[in-house]
């Protein structure tokens, strides 16, 4: 069997998963990105610029910060916040698209496209396109440009065009949809901006690999404050990538455990998006992973408040994972979520994204398995401005 | 031994013909008249036919086989509908009879069972777009004892070695999309298309070349089948019966008639119909 930390494979095999499941049309962007991105790995000057545009552009190192009150009251570990909320734009998403477009410039490609759920994803691509001066069109769920219209705003602002996906559930797998085929059709001169660690191999790579300096940040951080490593990770998880990208670096670590918290929409036995959790392996958007899916393989239509997980894929490496035992994979509902919005924001003075409140909402669990010498980080994957109007309609 | 579909399309080619691939979704309009639609497409002349298993994500489609795929699910059809239909039909016809639609339903279904139960459905090949050869070894096996042709697909982009690579691995035939695009798309500079198609004519030595997408007419077809044995027709056709099965005034007699005579044109040209 593959080990944890060697891969994906040379066929960007997670275990069974991934894998590049694709029309022939496709075959020959995802050849040619794979090799523009072992050339840029071996280019010292594309690193150097990847970090300077981290560290000048996106505000990075992103704190890590030490929520003491939340630890007060939740009786339990010290709980550490990595700050990805703190990011331009405000969530991790731009890590990878400062990646990916670094990447199209190598490539000689003129024309970006991706897809968005809770639009922060588009908003990292519009912003990283509207810096690079490339023409950007993002793909969007009908039902999300209207719950998440504050991005739409900010993607139009920033030179995007936003193009409603019309078909299906009208959210992320749609968009998704919608952005391969635009894909198929311009494949000479467009580069898909994928959004998380899914898709085609080798996309759940490289999308892992420019989100690990969330990870790697973090192991540095909590050395200097606390002489010592994490005991536990906790992320939510919607495609995964800012779970992967916090959990991989630690992965090897064998006393650190890792959760990542699905969304369990309005209940495991409702209208979910908790994909390892009750769903089963199948093929979607290029790649072998878990699915939501009915009994004949069609694909089943996942449901969260909040559209950042509103997906009923997740990458290939979190089914790995799963499988072989290393992460342990929770769900939270929407209540819970809407709940760790509260207690973050009235403990801690930061609004997290509906998203990061999934991760929050499990935490109260958690704490309780957990003793006052141990420690946790939760991923802070974003702000919650974008989510106030959702928000604002539950509280 | 040569397969029921590469049998037909070398025979049909011999007579001075091109051989013809006729594609609908499984349970379009409904499930129920499948068999009908199948039995008229066979009338019409078709050398072969491809039963699309309707999918919720059919990512490389354009419009009209992700509506008629959505309607199809929307009015109850299944992996049971489809391989039902397939198995009346080869009841009455030995017409080659090809699957084609996306992987997650197959695996779903449990792969050696799907090709088992193909096979024992009458069903001669699939055609299954987001399985590249190098991800064949998924289907290779299952598909292999149960003796259904594995068809494999090339594009204008596809390179030389590539196209080799495919003509190594396919079985059945090889399918030319004869640009880079979705199903149904029309064609822009015909000249670059013509030119890959006669580069891809010199490149498949194994297997009879067809070529699909995008193919409306009998002009069409003649003039995209230049350099290959034949050419498939999928949404135009999709289009035929939608019309054929919205207008509520005809018959189902007259519905069959139109489609066989609609397939028949498309193969011969209408002024020979
Ligand atoms: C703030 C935030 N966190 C998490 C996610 C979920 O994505 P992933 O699981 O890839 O991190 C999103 C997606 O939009 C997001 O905006």
């Amino acid at each position: 069997m593959t080990s944890i930390l060697d891969t994906p494979s040379e066929t960007g095999r997670f275990g069974d998963y991934g894998g590049i499941f694709v029309p022939e049309i496709l075959v020959p962007a995802v050849e040619e990105l794979l090799a523009a991105y072992r050339e840029a790995q071996r280019d010292p000057a594309f690193q150097a610029e990847l970090d300077q545009l981290l560290h000048t552009y996106v505000g990075r190192p992103t704190p890590l910060t030490f929520a003491n009150r939340l630890t007060d009251e939740l009786c339990g570990p010290r709980i550490y916040l990595k700050r990805e909320d703190l990011c331009h734009t405000g969530a991790h998403k731009i890590n990878n698209t400062i990646g990916q477009i670094l990447l199209a410039r190598r490539m000689g490609k003129t024309r970006i496209i991706a897809e968005t759920g809770a639009g922060q994803h588009g908003v990292a691509t519009a912003t990283v396109c509207a810096k690079f001066g490339l023409e950007c069109i993002v793909y969007m769920g009908a039902e999300d440009i209207e719950r998440q219209n504050l991005n739409v705003l900010r993607m139009r602002l920033l030179g995007a065009e936003v193009r409603p996906a019309t078909s299906g559930s009208q959210t992320l797998k749609d968009a998704t949809n919608e952005a391969i085929r635009d894909w198929v059709t311009n494949v000479e001169d467009t580069f898909y901006i994928i959004g998380s660690v899914v898709g085609p191999h080798p996309y759940p790579m490289l999308v892992r690999d420019f989100h690990r300096v969330i990870g790697r940040e973090t192991r540095e951080q909590l050395q200097k404050a606390e002489g010592r490593g994490p005991d536990a990770l906790v992320a939510c998880v919607g495609g995964g990538s800012n779970a992967m990208g916090l959990f991989y670096p630690f992965l090897g670590d064998e006393g650190v455990a890792m959760y990542g918290v699905e969304a369990a929409g309005e209940g495991l036995d409702g209208r979910h998006a908790a994909t390892l959790t009750l769903g089963s392996p199948g093929i979607l958007h290029g790649a072998m992973s878990y699915l939501l899916q009915d009994e004949d393989g069609q694909i089943e239509l996942a449901h969260s408040v909040s559209a950042g997980l509103d997906y009923p894929g997740v990458g290939p490496e979190h089914a790995f994972l799963k499988d072989v035992g290393r992460v342990t994979y929770v769900s939270a509902t929407d209540d819970e979520a809407l709940e760790g919005v509260k207690l973050l924001s009235r403990t801690e003075g930061i609004i997290p994204a509906l998203e990061t409140a999934h991760a929050i909402a499990y935490l109260p669990k958690l704490a309780k398995t957990m003793t006052p010498d141990q420690i946790v980080v939760l991923n802070c994957s974003g702000r919650g401005d974008k989510d106030m109007g959702t928000i604002s309609r539950y509280i | 031994m040569e397969s029921r579909i590469t049998t037909r399309i070398r025979q049909t080619v011999a007579a001075g013909y091109k051989a013809m691939g006729i594609f609908i979704t499984s349970g379009f309009p409904n499930p129920d008249v499948t068999l009908e639609i199948l039995n008229a497409i066979d009338a019409g002349g078709a050398d072969f036919i491809e039963l699309g298993m309707p999918f919720s994500d059919p990512l490389a489609e354009g419009l009209p086989i992700q509506q008629s795929s959505e309607r199809a699910l929307a009015a109850g059809a299944s992996m049971k509908t489809t391989m039902e239909a397939a198995l009346r039909f080869r009841a009455g016809s030995d017409t080659p009879l090809l699957l084609m639609g996306y992987l997650n339903p197959v695996i779903r279904f449990g792969v050696s069972n799907f090709f088992q139960t193909a096979a024992s459905c009458g069903v001669d090949g699939v055609i299954l777009p987001d399985l590249p050869p190098s991800e064949r070894p998924l289907v290779a096996g299952a598909a292999e004892s149960a003796g259904v042709d594995v068809i494999q697909l090339i594009a204008p982009n596809t390179s030389d070695e590539r196209i080799r690579l495919v003509d190594d691995v396919s079985s059945g035939f090889v399918y030319a999309v004869s640009i880079t695009g979705l199903t149904g798309t029309g064609h822009g500079q015909s000249g670059a298309v013509n030119q890959y198609l006669r580069k891809a004519r010199t490149l498949v030595t194994h297997n009879p070349l067809l070529v699909g997408f995008g193919i409306s007419s009998h002009e069409d077809a003649m003039r995209l089948s230049e350099h290959t044995d034949g050419f498939i027709v999928g949404s135009a056709v999709i289009r035929k019966v939608d019309a054929l099965y919205g207008d509520s005034s005809l018959t189902s007699a007259e519905r069959a008639a139109a489609l066989s005579r609609f397939v028949r044109d498309l193969k011969q040209g209408s002024s020979q119909a």
